[in-house]
């Protein structure tokens, strides 16, 4: 019995004192520094100030905080839109079929997001596939400028995390009980009242764990731009970036983090009201 | 005809988001047996840029500073990240809400914000940039992923099972040995895959944590992606594309023949 | 063989604020086949729980062959137990399964391998040892459990609704061989289960929980026959109840009204003038009569109008309306004497019961 509790104590004691150094603390340590002041010698200066959050209402970052969170808002819109069918469709397959169509489907899932954004670029291009695609429909006369827009963005942000809307959509459709489907239809249902009465509904979890899963990273990830938008895009993400690694000024880019942080608390807190404990052992992994 | 051509808009909704998903890869793989610098225009097949690729010393480097740091990094988070499920699993401490709680939201938390936390963490340790920054990043980005992993197999099990061995007087130690291992085994070898390739892809918290004496593969894509599409960067991304096909295959087929 | 091998002394069980069992006392002897019978939610299993020792008891005592056993972990209670799904370990093979116990004991190889084989051969699966669960049947996999159980050698074996996802006649089936085995190897069971004809075909002793407490403990005849309570004597059989009250008292006879008639009944339980009571009758004791002279019948005849009549095979169910609007069933079985047992709807007959073979219970809500 000895010998059980010490194994248990110390793999406990070693998972708790690991996020609770490397996740905890060093996040109550971008908290701390969000309120710390700097100089153009010294990164961080150890006096009090509330300036960082200050400077956050600048319009100019206002407009960047708008910015970002329309895009987010867009990818998401976007990946929902094309998600939800398509988890939909590929959850109503025969078995064989879906289990390989998975497999599709986890690859990118897996595959290096850096390697995926570099794709889009190449399909972007000026004397890239899409415009040559549209030159040849005749759609446009002249190739388009796509790369470094926001449009470019946009579309390298859904590509890159669709995946992560489907998954926990298509794991909400899987446990859902089929016949439930049927006995709306036994019952007279049309297809709208299937859907808004029955099915959306019940992939509830889904939903929020998906939309939660693209919102976040739209706002972050900041190489998307800085490969398929150039220097005027301009993402949470990118400010941050700019801010620690340029700019040299941690403070305001802590409290940008923590602004972020706070959107992400805001978010897990309708997530968690608005499901059930077992919904959310079902949708994620 | 109404189910006709409900089948015609599934098949097409879900060929066009498979195309969507490949396309843009396909055509880097094309392009780097494209034997041309910049042009669309099929100029006929070459392994000119796989050659260039093997010549670069720089390149080699960077790809064995992150094998060596993923190898490192997902054996460790899986020992931390396997007990901690399985106790989180297996008993009903103080603090087990909290635990799971904590590593879900780090499951969400944008990694950008891990990645400044460790920077200012580490600064304030003097931990200097390098292999050791790197490693415990990763270490502390992959374990989440392992502890969901391995909990929800467990999960999946019967509970019975666990109390069946406790009533035929298995010790506890018994009973994660001879019970809860062998069951687990698949996911933790999926959790190994699974934080082997989230460290080797891993971009946005290495570019916070990582020094200029210890360069890794997808910070030197990175860079060299920030200058345009280039042919040898076009066979560099399909070789990672293959080696993440393989790994997925693996985890896919350990998970298919234990189930 | 009258000593107890468990004995529960006002055990009670709350999770959080809800109160699971109260105040349950009752023994196991040694040697017998005692089940645990109520509706689901009763606190059947919490109570099989206790006694594994995957539960702790919030007060009272769990004594296993003389020792108090509160806190003591199941490993160290001489008790297994065989679960509602068998929990089975799916990587092992049916052997290491069965072997699982004994290795976890520490006993010498060769002994395993004997004990296993016997075990093994006890359950007619020594041909299947290599196999793992998954290859097995569903009744194949509830004996390599009982074996895996039975091959500790327990003080008692505790089984939780064993029979419960198997089908009909396999059910028919492995009661029998249960009750086989648990005659040949004379070790006692505790049966949990919340069907009522298992539970009387099968045991010595029937324990009856309702609610979170011990409602009745007898011979499954008793607990028919005899029942003490209107829960028991709904939950264990089909009833007629009629609702009355005690008319007067005279030496041990009590004379109560049902349907406008007096009767008289032996007074068994001390009712006094005046109290309300249940007439409860089965319906297999209830004869349903197409005239109102009949040789030899003492009680008296209550007319009525046959509702409803469900053939059985061996049986035929009436439903039969009476004149106070109180529907009654009976249950009429062939026999030689009256082949010709036939009813339609609307047919007007008179039913009557033997006195004594009644039970009078104290009024409930």
């Amino acid at each position: 019995m000895k010998y059980d509790s010490h194994f248990r104590y110390f793999s406990l004691t070693l998972i708790w004192a690991w996020l609770g150094i490397f996740a905890l603390l060093a996040f109550l340590l971008v908290l701390g520094v969000s309120f710390l002041d700097h100089t153009q010698a010294h990164i961080v200066i150890p006096r009090l100030t509330f300036t960082n959050y200050q400077f956050l209402f600048q319009p100019m970052l206002l407009k960047i905080f708008g910015k970002s969170f329309s895009i987010a808002a867009t990818v998401t819109f976007f990946c929902l839109i094309i998600g939800y069918p398509f988890a939909y469709f590929l959850s109503q397959l025969d078995r064989h079929y879906k289990s390989l169509l998975m497999l599709f489907l986890i690859i990118p899932f897996w595959t290096s997001s850096l390697v995926r954004s570099y794709a889009i670029m190449a399909i972007l291009k000026t004397k890239g596939l899409l415009n040559l695609l549209l030159l040849t429909l005749g759609i446009i006369h002249q190739p388009m400028q796509l790369l470094f827009t926001n449009v470019a963005v946009i579309i390298g942000l859904v590509y890159n995390l669709l995946p992560f809307m489907v998954l926990p959509l298509y794991a909400n459709f899987e446990r859902l009980d089929r016949r439930l489907l049927e006995a709306a239809e036994d019952l007279g249902a049309g297809r709208f009242i299937k859907v808004y009465k029955i099915l959306l509904p019940l992939t509830k979890p889904g939903i929020y764990a998906g939309v939660m899963m693209v919102f976040l990273p739209s706002m972050t990830l900041f190489y998307i731009p800085d490969l398929l938008g150039g220097a005027r895009s301009l993402l949470l993400g990118n400010l941050i970036e700019n801010q620690f690694l340029f700019a040299n000024n941690w403070p305001v880019g802590s409290a940008v983090s923590v602004i972020l942080t706070a959107v992400m608390g805001g978010m897990l807190f309708i997530y968690w009201r608005a499901t059930q404990r077992h919904e959310r052992q079902q949708v994620l992994l | 005809m109404k189910k006709n051509s409900s089948n015609i808009t599934r098949y097409t909704w879900l060929t066009a988001v498979y195309a969507f998903l490949y396309i843009p890869i396909f055509v880097v793989v094309f392009y780097s047996f494209n034997n041309t610098q910049f042009s669309l225009v099929w100029h006929g097949m070459t392994l000119n840029w796989y050659q260039d690729l093997w010549r670069d010393t720089n390149l080699w480097v960077a790809l064995f500073h992150s094998l060596l740091l993923a190898l490192c990094a997902s054996t460790i988070a899986v020992v931390i990240g396997s007990f901690a499920a399985m106790n989180l699993y297996w008993y009903r401490f103080r603090g087990r809400h909290l635990l799971y709680g904590l590593v879900f939201i780090l499951i969400v938390t944008p990694d950008i914000v891990l990645g400044i936390s460790l920077l200012i963490l580490f600064s304030l340790m003097h931990l200097d940039l390098g292999f050791w920054s790197l490693l415990l990043a990763h270490i502390t980005f992959c374990i989440p992923f392992v502890v969901i992993t391995v909990y929800s197999r467990l999960v999946d099990f019967d509970s019975h099972l666990f109390e069946a061995a406790r009533d035929l007087g298995a010790s506890e130690i018994t009973i994660f040995r001879r019970i809860m291992l062998p069951l687990a085994l698949p996911a933790i070898i999926v959790g190994l895959l699974l934080s082997f390739t989230l460290s080797l892809d891993d971009v946005v918290i290495s570019y916070f944590v990582a020094g200029p004496g210890y360069e890794i593969l997808p910070l030197k894509i990175f860079s060299m992606a920030r200058l345009g599409v280039r042919p040898e960067l076009n066979a560099l991304c399909t070789v990672i594309f293959v080696i993440t096909v393989l790994l997925v295959l693996l985890s896919h087929m350990t998970l298919r023949k234990k189930t | 063989m009258t000593e107890n091998i468990v004995e529960i002394k006002h055990a009670s069980k709350s999770f959080a604020d809800q109160q699971v069992l109260r105040n349950i006392s009752l023994t196991v002897k040694a040697g017998e086949f005692l089940t645990l019978l109520g509706p689901s939610g009763c606190g059947k299993t919490t109570l099989l729980r206790l006694i594994s020792g995957f539960e702790q008891p919030t007060s009272g005592q769990i004594i296993i062959n003389g020792k108090d056993m509160v806190n003591t972990p199941p490993s160290l209670r001489h008790v297994n137990t065989v679960f509602q799904s068998y929990a089975l370990f799916p990587h092992m093979t049916v052997y290491q399964n069965v072997a699982f116990g004994l290795q976890c004991r520490g006993v010498a190889k060769e002994q395993i391998q004997e004990k296993v084989m016997a075990a093994l051969a006890m359950v007619k699966l020594d041909k299947f040892s290599q196999r793992k669960p998954k290859q097995l049947s569903g009744g194949q996999q509830q004996r390599v459990a009982i074996a895996r159980a039975v091959v500790n050698e327990p003080l008692v074996l505790l089984l939780d609704e064993p029979l419960s996802s198997l089908d009909y006649r396999l059910r028919k089936a492995m009661q029998l061989e249960l009750k086989q085995l648990q005659r040949n190897l004379g070790i006692a069971f505790v049966f949990v289960t919340h069907d009522q004809e298992e539970a009387l075909s099968m045991s010595d002793r029937v324990v009856i929980l309702d609610e979170g407490h011990v409602e009745q403990i007898g011979t499954p005849r008793e607990v028919y026959e005899e029942p003490v309570s209107l829960a028991v004597a709904k939950f264990i059989g089909e009833t007629n109840i009629f609702d009355t009250e005690v008319l007067a008292v005279k030496d041990n006879k009590i004379t109560v009204t049902v349907e406008q008639e007096q009767h008289e009944y032996t007074n068994k339980r001390g009712f006094v003038a005046g109290q309300k009571v249940h007439v409860v009758v089965r319906p297999e004791d209830v004869r349903a009569w197409d005239k109102v002279d009949v040789p030899g019948v003492t009680g008296a005849m209550l007319p009525g109008v046959v509702e409803e009549v469900i053939y059985k095979g061996t049986t035929v169910d009436l439903m039969v309306r009476l004149a106070s609007g109180k529907v009654v069933a009976t249950t009429e079985f062939f026999d030689e004497d009256d082949p010709k047992l036939e009813y339609s709807i609307g047919e007007k007959v008179w039913v009557e019961w033997t006195p004594g073979w009644e039970v009078i219970l104290p009024y409930e809500v």
